[in-house]
């Protein structure tokens, strides 16, 4: 089958800038590039983190010791965390797929600052390196969590610092990508693109840009408290030094909450994407969606306290914030219907990205109802701190943001590379992941209402066949994504030269050649319709 | 209205440009904001101290500093009216007085910390942790509050000389003077934390 190009034109892959090899991708000011080159990065940084993940669930398929000490493991899932909170999932959907597709669904050339997009790319690998070195140099790897508690984060003696400096540079660079899309939106939407006339994908990379740049300063300079409090004794957080712990929780939730939903606001703003395009089928409820999107951005921002039901604070902001956790509910539900909607009655073709969103939905939902779960007062005291915690948000996360991750992945891969992976693989990867996946998670809701503490790197041995499953559910879930990437990668060269259109899309990234051509358009495009209008459904 | 479609020209149009500054200065704001809501909850439960503590700056050079930002702002904002009237010499004269202003506040600055120092009131110095709680919490945030914001006008500075090197070269003109709008934001941000860390920490004892 087509084993050599068959499209004419040149792509953005094959476009000669000034320099040659590897030099042309690290110089490039092309959104695309840098989106691929985030790309690259977040793969590798996810398997390492996955590869630390696996090593925990060896450790605890047994009672007791098994591979490793108890500081080691503290160790690991300080580096598991911060890994795959601040270098793989903030960034993820966002720096990836937006930068690649939020000119090209917009009608743009490229981002506003195409050279700031560059430079925030390298503030990130800065931030990476800063974070895998804070294992090795120093005295020992973080042992604090990736939420730096203080005092501790201010009395451990291992390498705390370097993870916090990690943890602020990317910071930096999550609010650099998050300006430069927010100004790319506003001034860069082909003519006759009104606010409403954008597609969903572009609105909720716009709610979360204002999420980036609104909430992480506070714990960029949280970050650089904690520091100077290491360094020069200052006493901020640390009640010896005169501090206020509480006021760290404070400030560390205020972005770290927030920081939840840009994790998944893009993973919505994909699902919503995929949905009308495998169903033939005009999105259902544009402006409820476009305007919920917003809506948890707003309200997000108020609910941190939920992660501090236990810690003293008064009664009353205990109530309002777990009022406000419901109500933050509402627009993801309004989503999840609308979701829903858009398939019923619409012809459904189910290729691999529609069944990648569709699990996106029934993780999703499990997590979110999880999550009620903690919101309220008196389940969370009971729950606080258990593996229920860690079940709960890796359903969102890995289930929610990883699988609308993946579900890009197949959506996008035609266009990126102009190949096609295969389909049959792509089903039998999903299959083995999605088990795995519930294998993996699923019996920790169970550990944890039991009263299975998180972060314990032993149990009793009650809790032995939970944990026996749920680290066999961690080998499938490997096994399924080795297989998913393995099928992308193989197939990235190899695969069948892809059409334009490859799933009859409407948006404007499938009315141009793939892979796109360095500028994206010739002419720019003048946008007359609403997104979503397809030829069959209309009357 | 519709819009015109960069990332084809070289040139970033400026109000593309100023929009992009507007929302890194939000940023700062919030970056100074955690510092500020520390500050309001650590005096609320340590108010004994920071009275104390408070009395010991030294107004004067907090006034002459707070005086000469203000004027730095003046003359950076004379400084784009120049250009735009074409006045590239001028233009220039005024930012140079605007680093010159920036170059006397730090030094008062250096004096002001250098002074704390000659009594070994650092951070973590031994007089410093025999204070009171509650006064090594007032100075460990006046160190932090004054550092971190004699660090933006150090980045300050370097924007505008930067910038004095752009109009030399003819880059930024009557026509195009988008980075020295952006510069001059910049520095004015400085003035305005500073207008706030000011009676903050110096007036309210």
């Amino acid at each position: 089958m087509g084993k050599q190009d068959t499209y004419s034109h040149i792509s953005y892959l094959e476009h000669k800038g000034r320099f040659k090899g590897i030099m042309s991708w690290l110089t490039s000011t092309d959104h695309k590039k840098i989106g691929l080159m985030y790309l690259y990065a977040i793969v590798v940084f996810f398997f390492v983190a996955a590869v630390l993940g696996v090593l925990m669930r060896i450790e605890k398929m047994n009672p007791g010791p098994d591979i490793m000490d108890a500081q080691t493991y503290n160790g690991i899932f300080t580096l598991h965390g911060v890994i795959m909170i601040f270098i793989v999932v903030i960034p993820g959907i966002a720096a990836v797929f937006g930068n690649f597709f939020l000119p090209i669904m917009i009608g743009a050339k490229d981002v506003a600052f195409p050279k700031l997009n560059l430079f925030s790319w390298y503030v990130y690998i800065i931030g990476a390196i800063l974070g895998v070195l804070s294992q090795f140099a120093g005295d020992g790897p973080p042992d604090t969590g990736w939420t730096f508690y203080v005092p501790y984060a201010a009395n451990s003696s291992t390498n705390v610092i370097f993870a916090l400096t990690a943890a602020f540079v990317l910071g930096f660079s999550s609010i650099l990508t998050g300006l430069n899309f927010i100004v790319t939106i506003h001034r860069l939407r082909a003519p006759g693109m009104t606010f409403f006339k954008m597609p969903l994908f572009p609105w909720s990379l716009y709610a979360t840009a204002w999420i980036q740049i609104l909430a992480t300063p506070i714990v960029g300079i949280t970050l650089l408290m904690v520091i100077a409090e290491r360094v020069l004794h200052i006493g901020f957080f640390d009640p010896a030094l005169g501090g206020d712990p509480l006021l760290f929780q404070h400030l560390f939730w205020i972005y770290s909450h927030p920081a939840v939903y840009v994790m998944i606001l893009p993973a919505m703003g994909v699902v919503t994407e995929i949905f009308p395009t495998f169903s033939q089928k005009p999105v259902f409820g544009y402006g409820a969606i476009a305007i919920s999107s917003l809506a948890i951005a707003v309200v997000g921002y108020f609910v941190w306290g939920h992660h501090m039901f236990t810690t003293g604070i008064s009664y009353w902001s205990r109530w309002f914030f777990s009022f406000l956790t419901f109500i933050v509910a509402v627009p993801s539900a309004i989503k999840v219907f609308n979701w829903i909607s858009t398939m019923y009655g619409g012809s459904i073709q189910m290729r691999p990205p529609l069944l990648y969103a569709i699990s996106f939905i029934f993780l999703f939902l499990i997590g979110g109802f999880t999550g009620l779960t903690l919101g309220a007062l008196a389940t969370n005291v009971h729950v606080h701190d258990t593996s229920f915690v860690v079940a709960h948000f890796h359903y969102i996360i890995f289930g929610g943001m990883g699988f609308a991750f993946f579900a890009a992945m197949h959506y996008w891969f035609p266009k990126i590379y102009g190949r096609m992976y295969s389909d049959k693989m792509a089903y039998i990867a999903w299959g083995i992941l999605f088990v795995g996946f519930n294998v993996l998670y699923f019996p920790l809701f169970i550990l944890g209402l039991q009263g299975m503490p998180r972060r314990y790197f032993d149990y009793l041995p009650e809790y032995h066949n939970g944990h026996l499953i749920s680290s066999i559910g961690a080998f499938i879930t490997f096994t399924g994504l080795i297989l998913m990437i393995g099928n992308l990668i193989y197939h990235r060269r190899r695969g069948v030269v892809a059409p334009s259109n490859p799933y009859q899309g409407v948006t404007l990234e499938w009315q141009i050649e793939s892979p796109p051509t360095h500028e994206n358009f010739e002419t720019i495009p003048v946008i007359q319709n609403p997104p979503y209008l397809f030829k069959k459904t209309e009357k | 209205m519709t819009n015109t479609s960069p990332g084809h020209t070289h040139q970033i149009d400026s109000e593309t440009g100023k929009m992009g500054m507007w929302l890194f200065l939000f940023t700062e704001l919030f970056l100074f904001g955690g510092l500020f809501l520390a500050y309001a909850v650590l005096r609320n439960t340590h108010s004994e101290g920071f009275h104390k503590a408070a009395a010991e700056l030294d107004i004067f050079i907090g006034t002459i500093n707070t005086v000469v930002l203000l004027m730095s702002s003046m003359t950076v904002a004379m400084s784009i009216t120049a250009l735009q009237k074409d006045n590239k010499r001028l233009a220039i004269r005024l930012l140079l007085a605007t680093i010159f202003l920036a170059g006397v506040f730090m030094v008062n600055k250096y004096f002001e910390w250098s002074h704390k120092f000659e009594h070994h009131l650092w951070p973590g110095s031994e007089v410093y942790l025999n204070l009171e709680r509650s006064e090594i919490t007032f100075y460990g945030l006046y160190y932090m509050m004054t550092g971190l914001h004699a660090l933006h006008v150090i980045i300050g500075a370097i924007l505008l000389v930067v910038t004095i090197f752009r109009i030399k070269a003819g880059v930024q003109h009557s026509g195009h003077y988008v980075l020295l709008e952006n510069s001059a934001l910049y520095w004015h941000l400085v003035d305005l934390i500073w207008i706030f860390l000011f009676p903050l920490l110096y007036l309210i004892t």
